[in-house]
């Protein structure tokens, strides 16, 4: 039988390994391609506020509150009967049948359970199967800064060529059908979409998606939409998404999931509906490196679109308060911020304290341990300006809003 | 609802400053829409919700259902408000189902209760019976989870 106890001998030897200098240079052993992806903003900032317990964090991407009750208890259940399986490659048949009739509810454009429905790890890997499905190397996506980290990234991997189209303040960050129009060359083949956008809270004039929906079908071309807050919409307003549209339903991937207006940030669970061949191809990419989505996550969503409507509709009505809270507060103070139509992100304008958006998060932090995310964390757009997501408790938005006031007026002299 | 008064029904230890930020009301708005709501009796009154076993309370609670006889004319009305006119009930309801009235009532101790039910209230004229439950651990109240464990951290920082 063998020993599960190390000997006196082997413990030396293991202390002298480790001990000997590592010998290998990983610059030219890792994928240059890999190498070359910039390190995420995000990250760098985390890394200055991790393990800090005095800070006011208005820096997270995800609500405030746990995934409701009633899909954590649902998860319970299952686990208790034992429901730790594989699923099928596309998800659970139940979840995909509730997944077309939700979307049709809030979109209004049919899919078809089993064959344009895939459900995902999240809509990260949706986006990633979506450009890997479609992109040749040298296929260009235009896509819109500032924007979620991600988009860049995720073309590259794909070998695709990342072409940014600015979204700006004047037109409240919503992306203008003119400017994308310049950037389309023959080379290009998506236009990749996420409104309500993070970290802007932008939405889109109907009038202006028209307009780019009339584009994409003019020079043949694919969209990508990312819908992932799409229910958290203010102000009595509507959402409308490309898809919607004439021509679009069979150029469009439609991607959503659970993380925002479910609260479900950590179960890692999207979708992507897109006509059958499209989802076929998706679906390749999918079996092979994912497999399928964690069967909890899968059973937790069932629960949350059961629930619908009513899951989220109490945090939207909640979130809208608040936004009116720290919009007020941000104009007061003389930073100069619009008021979003929708996610839960404001993008207040720093320039006129005279910092640069790194400077500012820096000082905030560092001055009144209050956490915002610079602008330049989501593209070169979003220099002189901060993110300052209010998923918060108000009290603690007030009180973030009082520190970052002092701030603002010590800066100021 | 109201939306002012939906909110301050949630939390109404929020400042007048507060409130007319989340409705794009002025401070005075706020002020006079409070004072007229108190003023027609909208709002009754205002509590903070008490983990009593923290604070070091150690009174007892019952929940009382109470069988009454409906009179003529007021129905269970005038012997509802009288029974809920005694200091030790915290709450008074008419109730469908199979007794008339739930009552909430608070004693010191035990006897303080029995006492309270022997001797006022089963003495009321038209109280027919009564069925006392008393409170053993409070789980949640008026909406607050008592003892919850708070939420697990978010990282303070996430795209």
């Amino acid at each position: 039988m063998r020993n599960v106890f190390p000997s006196v001998h082997d413990s030396i030897l293991s202390s002298i390994y480790q001990s000997l200098p590592n010998l290998m240079d990983y610059s030219n052993k890792l994928c240059t391609q890999i190498q070359d992806l910039p390190r995420s903003g995000i990250r760098d900032f985390f890394e200055l506020v991790i393990g800090r317990s005095d800070v006011i964090s208005l820096g997270v991407g995800e609500p405030d509150k746990s995934t409701p009750w009633p899909i954590r208890e649902a998860v319970i259940r299952s686990l208790e009967k034992g429901q730790t399986s594989y699923t099928s490659n596309l998800g659970l048949e139940p979840l995909r049948v509730l997944i077309s009739e939700y979307v049709e509810k809030q979109f209004r454009v049919t899919y078809d359970p089993k064959t344009e429905i895939l459900v995902t790890v999240g809509v990260s890997e949706a986006l990633d199967l979506a450009f890997r499905a479609v992109l040749n190397p040298g296929d260009e996506v235009i896509y819109h800064e500032p924007c979620y980290v991600s988009y860049s990234p995720s073309i590259k991997m794909a070998y695709g060529v990342p072409v940014v189209v600015n979204t700006r303040e004047e037109n409240q960050f919503a992306l203008m059908a003119e400017d994308v129009e310049k950037a389309i060359t023959p080379k290009t083949k998506v236009i990749a979409l996420n409104f309500p956008t993070n970290p802007t809270g932008g939405i889109m004039p109907a009038e202006e998606l028209e307009k780019i929906a009339a584009l994409a079908v003019k020079h043949d071309l694919f969209v990508f939409t990312d819908e992932i807050y799409c229910e958290l919409l203010y102000d009595g307003r509507q959402h409308k998404s490309i898809v919607e549209f004439p021509g679009m339903r069979e150029r469009t991937v439609l991607l959503h999931g659970f993380s925002k207006a479910f609260a479900m940030t950590g179960w890692r669970l999207g979708y992507a509906c897109a006509p059958a061949p499209l989802r076929e191809a998706m679906m390749k990419v999918h079996q092979y490196c994912m497999l399928c989505a964690p069967i909890m996550s899968q059973i937790a969503g069932i629960e949350a679109l059961k629930m619908g409507a009513s899951a989220y509709e109490e945090m939207r009505q909640s979130y809208e308060m608040r936004r009116n809270i720290i919009v007020s507060r941000l104009n007061g103070m003389g930073l100069h911020c619009f008021n979003p139509g929708g996610a839960f992100y404001v993008f207040p304008e720093i320039r006129s304290t005279g910092l640069t958006s790194k400077e500012f998060a820096i000082g905030l932090l560092e001055k009144k341990s209050v956490a915002v995310v610079p602008g330049t964390a989501f593209g070169a757009a979003g220099e002189g300006f901060v993110r300052c997501c209010y998923a918060t408790a108000p009290e603690l938005i007030v009180k973030a809003m009082d520190l970052m006031e002092e701030f603002v007026n010590e800066v100021r002299g | 609802m109201d939306p002012l008064i939906q909110l301050l029904a949630i939390n109404s230890n929020r400042s007048t400053a507060e409130l007319a930020g989340i409705l794009s009301l002025t401070e005075d708005e706020v002020r006079r829409r409070i004072a007229a709501a108190e003023a027609d009796g909208t709002i009754l009154g205002y509590n903070a919700v008490v983990d009593r076993q923290k604070a070091g309370h150690r009174g007892v609670t019952a929940l009382v259902e109470v069988k009454i006889t409906p009179e003529k004319e007021g129905g269970f009305d005038r012997l509802a408000r009288r029974i809920a006119k005694f200091d030790q009930v915290r709450e008074c309801f008419l109730m469908s189902g199979g007794y008339d009235l739930a009552i909430l009532v608070e004693g010191k101790d035990l006897l303080d209760v029995a006492n309270f039910i022997a001797e006022k209230l089963s003495t009321l004229g038209g109280v027919l019976s009564t069925a006392t439950h008393f409170q053993l651990k409070a789980y949640k109240q008026a909406g607050f989870l008592v003892n919850a464990n708070a939420d697990e951290e978010r990282l303070p920082i996430s795209p």
